[in-house]
Formats: C-alpha cells, sequence, structure tokens
C-alpha cells in the first residue's frame, strides 16, 4: 500500500497532510491532474507553472505555495467530482473564493489541488417577502446588495473588500465589517448553508426556517476557514436599507480620551451602526490621498455612524454629539449630505491602500481586546515601534474592539520582515493578554497559526482537531490551517522562550 | 461553595462517571425537564457553580459561571439598562444561565435581535475526561479557532457540561409599543411579511385567537412613525408585558393544551390555518396545540424546507425533527471524540449512541 493511502492516525497524532513539506512523488501528482482531466473541461483544470501562478498565495503575500493543479469547476457536481478525485488520490483541496483573504488561508500545499468556487457565481433567487437571497459561494459581496437594491433590502456584512470578496470567502471567514456592531457578522447574517464533505457526501445546514434540530452545524461550519466542509450555495439574511445615514466625526488630543468616549456612548445605551478610530498616523497618512477634511492636529478621530428613519437619526445624531462633547472632544463635524458621509468614511476605508502608498510593505494586524484596553495597547505599540525600529499607524473597529494596526516595513530591506512578524506576534500576545483575541476577523490560516498556540492549551487544540476529524477524517481539507499540531506548539514555544531570555530584550534583533 | 470547589466537585463527577461508564443526568433548575427526547443517568445538579464573574456595562458583555441563575442576571442587567435581548424562556420557574444556553431557546425578539446563539461570545466546557476548556472569549469579534461556543449553545449537554457563558447584552430599547389589530391568521402572516421589509423596528409579531399583535422598540421617533404606519390599537404597558411574557415563557392559555407542536418554517410559507394556531417570530414560528395536527406537523414542515418537534404531549420519536445521513454521522464522530463512553445526557438531544 503505497504511504498516501495509509490508515488515518488517531487524532492526537500529527495529521497526515500537516507538514508542509510533505511531496508526492512525480508520477503520483500526473496522476492526480489526469484524472481531473478526465472529469472537468479543459479550461477547468491549470497544471502549468505559468497558469498556476495566480494561485500561489491569497490577499496575504508573504506566504506563498505553487499547488499541484487548479480546479475551476462550474457546477455543484463538478464540485463533488473534484472532491471524491482528490480523496480518492489522498491530496489535500483548499477551497478559494477571490483570493482576497489577508491570514494565508488560502495559500496552497505543494501537493494540493486549489478549488476555485469563482465560476459558481450566480444568484439563484431573491426573495423579497422572505427576505432572503439563495446564491452560490463565487457570488461578490456587494453583487447580493445590488440584487436586493430593488427591494429597498441589502445584506448587511460590509467588509472592507467586499467589491471583490466572496459569499463563499466570507462564510469561511465570518466576516465583519465596519457595521457589524449594530447588524452583526456573517454568523449572524447566514441562514443556511448546502455544502460537500471530502467524500462527496452533501450536507444542507440551517435554512429558510430557524430552528435546526441538533448541534448548531452551521455556527460551527461558518468561520471554520475551509477545514470541515466546501459550501456550494449560501442562503443570506436580508435586511431593510435604512432610509438615511449621517456620521458624526469628533477628533481628541488623546488616544485615551478617543478610548473612553467610545465606552460612553455605549454606556449611553447607544449602538452606532459603525464606530470607528483613527490614530494620527493613521489620518496624516490617508489624508492626501482621499482628502477627506480630516483633523490633522487630532491625536485621534472617531467616526460614528447613526441610521434609521430622519427622525430617529436626527435625535441619535445629537445625542451622539452630546456624548462626545462630554468625553472631550476638541472638534465635531457631522455630514450633512451622503456626499459628505462617504467623504468623512473615505479616510477610513482606504487606510490600508493608504499604508501602501505611504511605505514598500505593510503588515495588517487583526486583534481584538475588550474596549476598555484600548489606551494600554496603544501605548504598548508605542513602546514597540521604538523597540523593533519600525513604525505603526492604527485603525479600529472601535465598537466592537478589532484593532487593525498596521505596521509599516520595507521587504528589500534585510531584516525588516522578520521584525515585522515578531512586532505583530507580539501585538497579538497582549491582544490575549488583555483578555481578547488574536483575531477579530481575518481568521488564523497560515498567519497566525502560532500565536493560537498562545490563545488555547494543548487540549482545546486537540479538541478542535476532534472536530475536523469528524467532518474530515482524512485530512485532506484545508490541512496545516487555522489549528497548529502540537508539535508545531512546542516548536514555538521554544523558540520563544528563547528569544524572551534573550539579553537586552529591547535591541532589535534579527 | 467556592467556585474552585463547586467546578472540582462538577469535575470529580464526571472522571467517576466516565472510569464507570454510568450516565450523568445535567440539570440545573429543571425548568426544562420536559425538553429534549428523553432523560437518562444519574442527577448532576449544576447550581451550585454560580456567580456572575464579570459585568462591565461598557463592554456590553456579561460572563456568568453556569448555575447563576436567570433571575439574577436579569436583575443586574436591568440595574444598567440593560437585558439579555433573545428572552430566553423561563417558563414557569428560574432556570439557570447554563440551562438557558444549553437549550438555547429564544423568545418573541428573536425575528428582531437574533436567537441565543447569536449573543455567545466564548463558553468553557468540562468535557469527559474532566478537564476544563475555554472557547471564544468575551469580545465581540472573536474567529481564533472553531466556533466551540455558538456549537455548545443548543446542544444539550451533548458534548460535556458549560461551565461559564460569556455573553453579549444590549442597551433596553429607549421605547416600546404594542399594537392589536383583528386579521385572520392569512392576513397577519402577509402583513407581517410586507412590514418585514420596511425599515421598521418590529421586535415582536404574533399572531393568537384572531388578532395579530405587534411590538416597536427602539428610538422613540421610530416607534412613533412606525405605530402610525402600522394602525391599530394601542396596548397598555401592563397588558404588552403580559402578552409577550405568555408568549416567551410559554404561559399563554394557548399552551396549556396538553398536546403542542413546534413548527418551524420560512415566514411566508403557507400551511394550514388550523383551529388551534399561534404564530410567533413574524410567522417563522407556528405553534399548533391539539392532537389533529400530529405527526402530520413533520411532513408539512419538511414540505416548506422546515422543522418541525413534538413540544409536549404524544410519544412521537424522536420528538426533535430528524436528522439527515450525513449530519447523523457528524453527530456521531463528535460524540466518539467529545463523549466517548456516552456519560452526557444520553440520548436527550439526539440518540446517536446506538449507531456509533
Amino acid at each position: 500500500m503505497p504511504p498516501e493511502l495509509n490508515p488515518h492516525p488517531a487524532h492526537t497524532a500529527e495529521p497526515p497532510w500537516s507538514d508542509p513539506d510533505r511531496r508526492l512523488s512525480p508520477a503520483a501528482a500526473q496522476a492526480v491532474v489526469e484524472a481531473l482531466r478526465t472529469l472537468l473541461p479543459a479550461d477547468a483544470v491549470l497544471s502549468s507553472q505559468q497558469e498556476l501562478h495566480p494561485y500561489e498565495c491569497d490577499g496575504l503575500a508573504a506566504f506563498r505555495r505553487i499547488p499541484l493543479a487548479v480546479a475551476l469547476p462550474r457546477t455543484e457536481a463538478e464540485v463533488r467530482e473534484v472532491l471524491l478525485t482528490c480523496r480518492e488520490h489522498d491530496v489535500p483541496v483548499i477551497a478559494r473564493g477571490a483570493g482576497t483573504g489577508l491570514s494565508g488561508g488560502a495559500m496552497p500545499h505543494p501537493c494540493s489541488v486549489v478549488l476555485s468556487l469563482a465560476r459558481l457565481n450566480r444568484i439563484l433567487d431573491i426573495d423579497p417577502v422572505a427576505r432572503t437571497a439563495r446564491v452560490q459561494p463565487g457570488v461578490r459581496n456587494l453583487e447580493v446588495s445590488e440584487a436586493a437594491a430593488p427591494y429597498g433590502l441589502y445584506y448587511a456584512p460590509d467588509p472592507s473588500s467586499q467589491l471583490a470578496c466572496t459569499i463563499g470567502g466570507n462564510v469561511a471567514e465570518n466576516s465583519g465589517g465596519v457595521h457589524c456592531l449594530k447588524y452583526g457578522l456573517t454568523v449572524h447574517n447566514v441562514l443556511g448553508i448546502r455544502a460537500y464533505t471530502i467524500d462527496g457526501e452533501r450536507i444542507e445546514l440551517g435554512g429558510g426556517a430557524l430552528d435546526s434540530p441538533g448541534l448548531d452545524l452551521l455556527a460551527l461550519s461558518i468561520g471554520s476557514e475551509g477545514l470541515l466542509l466546501v459550501v456550494t450555495e449560501v442562503l443570506v439574511k436580508l435586511v431593510p436599507r435604512p432610509a438615511l445615514a449621517r456620521v458624526v466625526m469628533a477628533s481628541y488630543d488623546d488616544v485615551g480620551k478617543a478610548g473612553d468616549a467610545v465606552a460612553a456612548i455605549i454606556a449611553a445605551g447607544i449602538i452606532p451602526a459603525g464606530l470607528e478610530m483613527m490614530d494620527r498616523k493613521a489620518s496624516v497618512a490617508v489624508e492626501p490621498f482621499v482628502k477627506a477634511g480630516y483633523d490633522l492636529s487630532a491625536a485621534a478621530i472617531l467616526l460614528a455612524e447613526a441610521d434609521g428613519t430622519p427622525d430617529e437619526v436626527t435625535e441619535e445624531v445629537s445625542e451622539v454629539e452630546r456624548v462626545l462633547r462630554a468625553a472631550g472632544a476638541t472638534a465635531i463635524a457631522v455630514s450633512s449630505s451622503e456626499q459628505e458621509r462617504l467623504r468623512f468614511w473615505s479616510g477610513r476605508k482606504n487606510a490600508f491602500p493608504a499604508a501602501g502608498r505611504v511605505s514598500p510593505d505593510y503588515y495588517c494586524m487583526d486583534g481584538t481586546i475588550p474596549r476598555k484596553n484600548l489606551g494600554h495597547m496603544l501605548k504598548a505599540i508605542e513602546e514597540m515601534e521604538e523597540r523593533y525600529g519600525l513604525r505603526c499607524m492604527n485603525v479600529f473597529h472601535a465598537g466592537d474592539g478589532n484593532l487593525h494596526p498596521l505596521i509599516l516595513f520595507d521587504a528589500n530591506r534585510s531584516g525588516e520582515w522578520e521584525r515585522a512578524d515578531r512586532f505583530g506576534a507580539e501585538i497579538l500576545e497582549l491582544c490575549v493578554q488583555l483578555g481578547g483575541t488574536i483575531t477579530g476577523e481575518h481568521g488564523v490560516g497560515i498567519e497566525k497559526i502560532n500565536s493560537m498556540c498562545v490563545q488555547f492549551s494543548p487540549r482545546e487544540r486537540t479538541a478542535f482537531f476532534s472536530i475536523k476529524e469528524a467532518f474530515d477524517p482524512h485530512g485532506l481539507l484545508n490541512p496545516g490551517k487555522a489549528i497548529p499540531t502540537l508539535r508545531r506548539c512546542a516548536e514555538y514555544g521554544k523558540m520563544h522562550i528563547r528569544h524572551g531570555a534573550l539579553p537586552h530584550p529591547d535591541l532589535p534583533r534579527f | 461553595m467556592s467556585a474552585v470547589a463547586s467546578l472540582r466537585e462538577i469535575q470529580e463527577r464526571v472522571i467517576d462517571a466516565n472510569r464507570s461508564g454510568a450516565p450523568l443526568r445535567l440539570r440545573g433548575a429543571g425548568t426544562k425537564d420536559f425538553y429534549g427526547e428523553r432523560l437518562e443517568g444519574e442527577l448532576l445538579d449544576l447550581r451550585s457553580h454560580r456567580g456572575v464573574i464579570d459585568y462591565e456595562p461598557s463592554e456590553l458583555v456579561i460572563t456568568a459561571r453556569c448555575g447563576t441563575p436567570l433571575s439574577e442576571i436579569e436583575a443586574l442587567l436591568a440595574a444598567h439598562g440593560q437585558f439579555l435581548a433573545f428572552e430566553p424562556p423561563a417558563f414557569a420557574g428560574d432556570p439557570t444561565i447554563g440551562g438557558v444556553i444549553a437549550a438555547g431557546l429564544s423568545g418573541p425578539r428573536r425575528l428582531q435581535v437574533g436567537a441565543a446563539r447569536d449573543f455567545v461570545l466564548g463558553a468553557k466546557l468540562v468535557e469527559a475526561s474532566g478537564e476544563e476548556l475555554s472557547f471564544g472569549g468575551r469580545v465581540m469579534k472573536n474567529v481564533a479557532g472553531f466556533d466551540v461556543s455558538r456549537l455548545l449553545c443548543g446542544s444539550l449537554g451533548f458534548l460535556g457540561i458549560i461551565t461559564e457563558v460569556s455573553l453579549k447584552v444590549l442597551p433596553r430599547p429607549r421605547c416600546e409599543q404594542t399594537l392589536v389589530l383583528r386579521l385572520s391568521s392569512q392576513d397577519a402572516l402577509a402583513v407581517f411579511n410586507r412590514w418585514g421589509s420596511l425599515p421598521l423596528p418590529i421586535s415582536g409579531a404574533a399572531w393568537v385567537e384572531g388578532s395579530a399583535w405587534v411590538r416597536l422598540s427602539g428610538a422613540p421617533p421610530a416607534v412613533r412613525a412606525a405605530c402610525q404606519r402600522i394602525g391599530g390599537d394601542s396596548v397598555d404597558e401592563v397588558g404588552a408585558a403580559d402578552f409577550w411574557g405568555g408568549l416567551r415563557h410559554c404561559t399563554h392559555r394557548f399552551f396549556d393544551d396538553s398536546t403542542i407542536w413546534r413548527v418551524s418554517v420560512p415566514s411566508n410559507a403557507v400551511l394550514e390555518p388550523g383551529e388551534k394556531l399561534l404564530i410567533d417570530w413574524g410567522g417563522a414560528l407556528r405553534w399548533y396545540a391539539g392532537e389533529a395536527m400530529g405527526a402530520r406537523a413533520r411532513t408539512l414542515a419538511s414540505g416548506v424546507g422546515g422543522t418541525a418537534m413534538c413540544w409536549r404531549g404524544q410519544t412521537v420519536q424522536p420528538r426533535f425533527h430528524p436528522l439527515s445521513k450525513t449530519v447523523a454521522q457528524i453527530h456521531r464522530r463528535l460524540k466518539q471524540h467529545f463523549d466517548p463512553r456516552v456519560i452526557f445526557n444520553r440520548g436527550r438531544l439526539v440518540a446517536v449512541e446506538t449507531g456509533a
């Protein structure tokens, strides 16, 4: 029996494909490609180096691997065939949407087949009465809202990549957006999924009815990063578009005060549709490009959006203004037109591209902390900037404590990426220490896999592997992602202690 | 008893049970003993592991041990103008928060704010080995690892004992008004669905005994505008609290019948109206009283993509809507990993053990 067909070891052992260096024999690799070619049309299987190149990474370009092949099925039946083929040949499958993910969740394994769902891109049904849309996974997030617009409805989660990212990818990552404090994450807005297991079994979870018998496998599947199932259809909830939205922009001369203002809004019983914060480094970086009219003298800017009926918005805006002033705002502006509202938001929404303009490279973090620790975290980041010799600009989904520090570096300068990587890991560890998490919305993928060792105990990680095994007993769906193996954590732990024990910990190290 | 001692006691009971293979029946206040397929095993009362661990109103999160009474949590939140927005049913008693989450049931406000599971941010689980594991956390957004804390919501002890939960809380709506309109059940369903697609702050939409009841919650101007749009007669605060409480806790006289079916369908699904019908969640939840509906409920529900459970009366097996083959297999495998000797709440959520 070839080693690939060995019985699967118990779940406490190393999963078979967690080793990124494991390779297939050329003959075995060739057999996979040929099997795919007999099943799918010629244009649906890519295998030359040139064709595979665009699939070597997702939105996190620091981690790259060329896959064995890429399959581009057009139908659910073809998706199933691809899965069965990979199962039969015992090779990993990496499901992929638009490839906009920021944690390397769609980075291939060298022996894997990338299963692109981009061609399953049809909106199957919009039911304006039940307020649902049934869509294929390759449909782009914004397309759903566009299709629902004639009925006065929209799909609430709006990740910043919503122009490009797909619903399938959103389900895999449990994506959020700037409005999730009030309208929820993907898990709150997906009613049901249809999916396939690696064994080609179709499974329906949730649906148009709200009660589902048994365990809530739908909630478990959302955010499972392609480790459990391959989704082929998604039923999403549509909500009525508010009649009006206005945004209040407030300046603060101290980031701690801005953080306290966020808590004060919540304490006043207000849940704004969006509540965002950026520090001066971020506003200074974006202002020249977007001309949003940001107060560059402010240490931090807060954006709070009110939506609803015109009367409701007027009332909430004046209440928000009152609270923000009482919390020490040095200046306040309220959008007076839709154009102005979009302009106020444009800076926040362009923070990532702006980071790319002011620095050759940037590394985006995604931790979440209890809001009360925001000031503490910002001071700690300032201290880390000194220590690592790198700049960091900060944007936050302040309403839900989700931070996106953007560490600026130049990959062409020796050692800068390594320093940025360690800088990021230190921020994430502080998130855990402050009672938060290493990832609020971008996912673990390959990027934060070491940080998972800090957040979860060995037994908790074993429980995760048990869950994976219940869905995917052969360990073929996106192996090596999201959950670190015991061995990996042991190695990371050793390295960690060594760093911690270094003399002069304040000196940059390479 | 200290929390350390009460946790240790739970862990010791679990370790003993796992050694002997004798099943445990997990129980809080016992308000939901009627709920589930069956009760089996030696009673493990979880009420002594209690207490609120952390609550800061401006963080919108409360963390409590499983045995904490719901009434204690609700009183604490109310003192800060907040509440558990999913309106967990207390039935005729005072359930524990562990039981609330283990059952995962939600009240009439579900149509506006979501279900119990939508408010679960984190949970601790004592698994069959006796070890306490922690999943999720106390923050709004968290995608590290599989979402086990939400998986535990509604799990009825299938994977182990929920010993601690962190829940998102919300500010109480600043204004609330209930309206009542005389309508047929069909007309009520039609208007519920029509209003649902408009930006109206509807936090309850129910129909029973020839009347549609609509609750509006939110900012005063929004509630006022919606009242004008919807019409009908205003219900005073006491009458409103009575009615919505009756639905939430299943204490409305409709639930006096000895046989009750709970049918979950898309909100606009057309089912036979029937004499003994109560509609909640704007049409997404239909309760049928009396034996007339019987097991037909399941066929009817399946026909429109829904599910039906026998809430009370009639010896229907299983009481919950049956699982598909693939879903049942995943349950079996999860059980094998988390509770291989099947010591926790044997057969209560789903009888997978026999086929395991």
